[in-house]
């Protein structure tokens, strides 16, 4: 397995960056880790003739714990991730999700960034940042914008991104509650079958509010407001987990393959997702 | 083909410099410009671990990285770990505890499983089951691989608490 | 004072039979110094890789070159036409039949290969295949044998549809051969009669043996002395050097061929494959070496699937469960070309043991091989030759006729199998079993896990499962297998009309050390550990003074290669035999070193000694130097020996596995509690080894019976060519094991040995898929198929009504 030739770059910065975006098009692609992009250069079925390794640009690590939030570079690792204890102190279900993700190897490249940014419906953040209500920063020629995670996928590998930006970092609100991370999958290093980000927060004895999104059972990550606001109000017992799990079927649309077919994939999950979401209330 | 590169190396302490195309994956850097046998080529999609190198301090499958993005790393290989005249725990451990068979994983286990020690030095036998899942092995079906693990950590617990 | 060295201690120096070895493989491979075919690196090498076909059935119109040899560093491309000339572009396969080499007109299988690509380096090499264009004509796919024997598609366009194919008359073109074994009629009287029969259909999925090496070869053609050196993942160099010879023209003095270290074979590595021809005829044509080596998905897709068996099967039995009979009837999906490996007079293996463990009086088999529009292959993956099929068959059976008979199945297992005093056994489908004691290892199994504890724990799960209160349940898998191993007997095994013995050379150096080599080569195993352990018994001096050299056919005796747990049955006992010889001359030399006749000295240990006189000796290390340091009457100098060994009859060993697995209903994934494995494999030479190969085999099997296939989908591609969706389990998915043994040596073998490598994948198949079925046995489950994989579990659930 042997890709095809490119032209390789390694910019100091994001204008640099972005002034080879300009230049190049769609020929040109930027990697982080890419253990997402070079196995598929691999085997031929992404053509990328002007590859831009992000590896040396200013500014793009590094996690941020402030008192109401929390930006992380887009090149933070999913090992670094593990590592932060303020993270895991400020918003555990990361540490908990990440570690679900690929193989140890394969985090200590898989970035963030790249996980959210190139679109696959299989990677886990894109729908935990939809659970958070995360921001994501782009940087491009008119400088930086930002585009909510729930705003940024459109379809597989179709975002909001434009071709000449870069996403340089999500940020999001300091999640409160309880929290779960819930995935099912055939084994190390495979893709979700079914994952559930789910963060619940309880005044009393009721739910005062739920953020639910889930992973690889459409071709976007999945946050379903009205799987939330079927537990709000309510003391998450099996009706309110009921109908958050119907509002959820009834927004996530999974294809038939070798994870299964379709009628397994709603099943698991509702499956999943029920136990994400009582999980997540006995942390709350 | 594309424009070849001026691509300096660290490996095992030893500093190498040639030009290559971008596109050369570091595996075959290792093996084929740099006769580095030990690592293996398994899978080519990132899944077994064969080609497990470690690059600045991580373990990395090297089956996945082009040699442009290692340029000025620094790589240690299976053979960086030990050799004749002194042998890692690991490499001990593996030995005298049937931790391999074909030993076409081995490099690659054992080079990942110096730095799981290295990150955790005591580890569970569901901690290197987890910590080692990133590498298959078709062989041993990994019992005498935790097992081999497990005496190496206490080996080297040993050894370092014999040194303070 | 000095320190009596004694008896005890002199055996415990050899380091022989039945002690713990450690491998003297592992300090190379350890520190990164094996010597794997990709590590082979030649002067001037090229490299060679393959135009893969995308379709699986299509006629290939035309093949255009041009664009690929502009680009820089491809040398030349190769397709059919080139290899026409030279007679090359079709070659035998292992089962009679022929294949293409590269494409000649169409293809009959998606990644099948079409045209060989030579260039400077694999980069080159790559950008050359992007290069040629090839016109294809799509034709129907046909992936399912059942269809494929009605169908008006004809596959084999190149067979007479009216010849007899290489094991007899083909009922239609895509029909490869019937086989049959035992009593048709006799049969189905018993069946007709029975008080109670179970029928189902069981079947067995296409996998493969993935080893973590995929094939390759190096071809090196000294044209200045005409000689061709072939270094290749062969599990078979020397059966390798007489194909190429005959295939080639080239004369077989003048072929050498070499396995280097191998990274595991599985059965992989027994065929012949189109790489390694092209690899032969490149090499020949540019001067140079060449240099081939699969990626992984070329591995999974072309090369050497196995199983893909749909045996529909009827047990009989009385009401009070003793079985009466079993007929069998199985479609073989053999893919596009029939090149299985199996013994000539076997094309469905050794398919015939399947009445396993039991003592059943009449049975009859029948197999049918298909072609289809998929790999050609159907190796033994960790089996010997089509055992785990017949395995699981008959341990899938056993679990029906239980249900059937509303029994439990391990008591059915018992009152059924065949009693210690009735060995040697001759089967109902024609062998002769060497020895077993099923009843002791039964025992011993149910015993270690508690059986009757668990069943009562499974029936409070269902209990707790039926009134809500659980979501699990609990499966108790049972198998209680019987091998066939040790290919074989020269009077019924050849392949290619080569005889399966095996070999071993021995050479005593005058020093008191040795070098023995084999026919056989390892890939994992540890021969260069066992085999020295089997000489340091039988010839009394150190395993570690003992150098084991296999794979080179410069050097090595002839031998079939290591596959079907022939290593230690047929090899292992030709080392033992060899043994012997050496033995012999040194009682001889002993004898007049002594002074005194050849029968007054006795072998103890490590030494001859006078009989009466026991200070009165000469250790095997004077004797070696003596061979070559004196003038003996009567004996010629030197201490060699070597023997071709033909065994007797095949190695029967058998094992009682359980696996105890909790299923989640609702998601389908599972949790092994618990797996114990008890094996007899008779004599016992390495514990540590045996143990190794268990956890290995066992790993093997949970993989094939919970996920891993090669599975297609209509229009014949591969939906499992990487290792994202082709299952190998990482160390968390794998469980613990619990390994236990009986032994009851083979009256046959040299030393009583009768391999094991592969009867944890025979055995274990059955045991995970039992564990699957029993878990819901409670609530109506016959057959499900395997691969167990989360869906496929689930839907079983479903399909009961689990799922509310």
């Amino acid at each position: 397995m042997i890709p095809a030739a490119f032209d390789y770059y390694r910019p100091k910065d994001l204008p640099g960056v972005v002034a080879l975006l300009q230049e190049h098009g769609d020929d040109a692609r930027v990697m982080a880790g890419g253990h997402s992009l070079i196995p598929m250069m691999k085997l031929r079925m992404a053509d990328v003739p002007h590859l831009i390794d992000m590896q040396d640009v200013d500014g793009m690590n590094g996690i941020y714990v402030g008192d109401t939030g929390v930006r992380i570079g887009a090149m933070t690792t999913q090992a670094e991730l593990i590592d932060s204890a303020e993270l895991a102190d400020a918003a555990p279900i990361l540490r908990e999700a990440a570690l679900q993700i690929a193989d140890p190897q394969v985090r200590y490249m898989g970035t963030v960034g790249g996980n959210v940014a190139n679109g696959d419906p299989g990677n886990d953040m894109p729908g935990l940042m939809q659970c958070f209500d995360a921001t994501f920063t782009l940087f491009g020629p008119d400088g930086e914008r930002t585009v909510p995670a729930r705003e940024f996928y459109e379809a597989a590998y179709m975002t909001a991104r434009e071709d000449d930006e870069v996403l340089t970092a999500v940020s999001f609100p300091t999640p409160a509650g309880g929290y779960a991370y819930e995935k099912q999958k055939r084994k190390i290093g495979d893709y979700a079958t079914a994952a559930a980000a789910v963060q619940i927060v309880k005044d009393g004895g009721s739910c005062a509010s739920a953020s639910i999104a889930m992973t690889n059972l459409s071709d976007t990550p999945v946050f379903s407001e009205a799987a939330g606001a079927a537990l709000v109000g309510t003391s998450v017992d099996g009706d309110a987990i009921r109908a958050a799990v119907a509002a959820m079927l009834n927004d996530i649309d999974p294809v038939d393959d070798n994870r299964g077919p379709v009628a397994f994939k709603n099943h698991v999950a509702g499956v999943i997702l029920t136990r994400a979401i009582e999980r997540a209330w006995s942390r709350a | 083909m594309s424009k070849k590169m001026h691509i300096t190396l660290t490996v095992n302490g030893k500093e190498e410099e040639f030009l290559a195309e971008p596109r050369e994956l570091l595996i075959y850097t290792l093996r084929e410009r740099l006769n580095i046998t030990g690592p293996h080529i398994g899978c080519e999609t990132s899944h077994c671990g064969a080609c497990t190198v470690t690059i600045n301090g991580k373990s990395v499958k090297s089956c996945t990285m082009f040699v442009a993005q290692a340029d000025g790393a620094d790589v240690t290989t299976i053979e960086g770990i030990g050799g004749p005249d002194e042998l890692h725990p690991l490499q001990e451990a593996f030995k005298e505890h049937h931790g391999l068979q074909c030993g076409y994983c081995t490099p690659g286990m054992i080079t990942r499983a110096t730095k799981l020690l290295e990150e955790n030095p005591n580890p569970t036998e569901e901690e290197i089951r987890f910590g080692m899942a990133g590498n298959l092995c078709r062989c041993t079906g990994y019992q005498n691989i935790v097992k081999s693990i497990q005496a190496a950590a206490a080996t080297m617990n040993a050894a370092k608490e014999a040194a303070e | 004072m000095k320190d009596e060295v004694t008896r005890d201690d002199r055996i415990a120096g050899l380091k022989g039979m039945g002690t713990s070895r450690k491998r003297v493989e592992d300090a190379r491979f350890t520190q990164g110094k094996g010597n794997y075919v990709d590590d082979i690196k030649l002067d001037g090498m090229l490299f060679g890789d393959f135009v893969r076909s995308p379709y699986a059935h299509a006629r290939v119109t035309n093949i255009d070159t041009s664009a690929a040899m502009e680009v820089p560093g491809v040398l030349a491309v190769l397709t059919a036409a080139d290899l026409e000339p030279l007679g090359l572009h079709w070659m035998p396969t292992l089962a009679g039949d022929k294949q293409m080499v590269l494409a000649d007109g169409k293809v009959l299988f998606q990644g099948q290969e079409v045209a060989f690509v030579i260039a400077e380096d694999r980069y080159a090499a790559a950008d050359g295949i992007e290069a040629v264009v090839v016109d294809y004509e799509e034709l129907p796919v046909i992936t399912d044998p059942f269809e494929s024997l009605k169908s008006d598609v004809v596959l084999r366009e190149d067979l007479d549809p009216t010849a007899d194919g290489a094991h007899g008359p083909r009922k239609h073109p895509n029909h490869i051969f019937t086989w049959e074994a035992g009593e048709k009629e006799a049969t189905e009287q018993v069946i007709d009669a029975a008080e109670v029969v179970a029928e189902e259909m069981i079947y067995y999925h296409r996998t493969h043996p993935c080893p973590l090496e995929t094939c390759g070869c190096v071809a090196s053609m000294d044209k200045v002395n005409g000689k061709l050196t072939l270094w290749g993942t062969f599990q078979a160099p020397h059966a390798i050097r007489t194909v190429v010879s005959l295939i080639s023209g080239i004369e077989e003095h003048n072929i050498r061929v070499i396995s280097p270290d191998i990274g595991g074979g599985f059965g992989n590595k027994v065929g012949a494959y189109a790489g390694y021809v092209c690899s032969v005829v490149a090499s020949i044509v540019t001067g140079k070496p060449v240099k081939w080596i699969e990626d992984r998905m070329d591995n999974l897709m072309t090369t050497a699937f196995a199983r893909d068996y749909w045996m529909k099967g009827k047990i009989a039995a009385t009401k009070e469960g003793k079985i009466t009979g079993l007929w069998c009837h199985t479609t073989a999906d053999h893919g596009g070309f029939d090149a299985c490996a199996d013994p000539t007079k076997f094309p469905a293996g050794f398919m015939n043991i399947c009445t396993g463990s039991y003592d059943i009086p009449t049975a009859y088999l029948a197999v049918d091989g298909v072609y289809t529009n998929k790999a050609p292959g159907g190796v033994a993956y960790r089996c010997s030759f089509r055992v785990t099929e017949a395995a699981y068959f008959i341990e899938r059976m056993i679990e029906v006729l239980a249900i059937e008979l509303n029994m439990d199945a391990a008591e059915l297992r018992r009152i059924n199998f065949i009693k210690a005093d009735q060995f040697p056994y001759q089967s109902a489908l024609g062998w002769e079993y060497d020895s077993g004691d099923y009843h002791t290892a039964w025992d011993k199994a149910l015993n270690a896990v508690g059986y009757d504890n668990l069943r009562r724990e499974q029936a409070q799960m269902v209990e707790d499962f039926k009134s809500g209160k659980s979501r699990k349940l609990l499966g108790i898998g049972l198998c209680h297998f019987t091998e066939i191993v040790g290919a074989g007997p020269v009077k019924n095994c050849d392949i290619l009309g080569l005889g399966m013995f095996d070999s071993c050379e021995i050479r005593i150096h005058p020093t008191g050390s040795a070098i023995a080599r084999l026919g056989t080569i390892s890939q994992g195993q540890g021969h260069a550990t066992t085999f020295a352990q089997i000489l340091a018994s039988e010839i009394g001096l150190p395993a570690d003074s003992i150098t084991i050299e296999e794979g080179d056919t410069d050097t090595a005796p002839y031998g079939l290669g290591t596959y079907g747990s022939r290593s230690t049955p047929v090899a292992g006992a030709a080392t033992a035999m060899a043994g012997r010889k050496i033995r012999a001359k040194a009682q001889m030399i002993a004898a007049y070193l002594l002074e005194v006749h050849d029968d007054d000295v006795e072998f103890d240990v490590d030494r001859f000694v006078v009989k009466g006189a026991p200070e009165r000796f000469k250790t095997m290390k004077e004797i070696a130097f003596a061979a070559y340091n004196q003038a003996i009457p009567g004996i010629e100098p030197g201490l060699e020996a070597v023997s071709y060994y033909d065994p007797p009859n095949m190695t029967y060993p058998f094992g009682a596995y359980i696996c105890v697995m909790e299923i989640d209903v609702d998601t389908g994934e599972h949790s092994i509690r618990q797996f114990y494995a008890l094996d007899d494999c008779g004599t016992r030479i390495n514990p540590m080894i045996i143990e190794g190969q268990v956890h290995g085999g066992l790993t093997e099997a949970l993989a094939i019976a919970m996920g891993q296939e090669i599975a297609y989908d209509d229009m014949g591609n591969v939906k499992t060519g990487t290792l994202m969706d082709f299952f190998l389990p990482t160390a968390w998915e794998t469980p613990h094991y619990t390994t236990d043994h009986t032994t009851t040596p083979s009256p046959h073998h040299p030393i009583g040995a009768k391999g094991v490598g592969e009867s944890p994948n025979v055995g274990g198949v059955p045991a995970f898929s039992n564990a699957v079925h029993d878990a819901f046995r409670a609530f109506g489950l016959r057959q499900a198929h395997m691969p167990h994989d989360h869906w496929r579990v689930w839907k079983i659930a479903n399909q009961l009504g689990l799922h509310g």
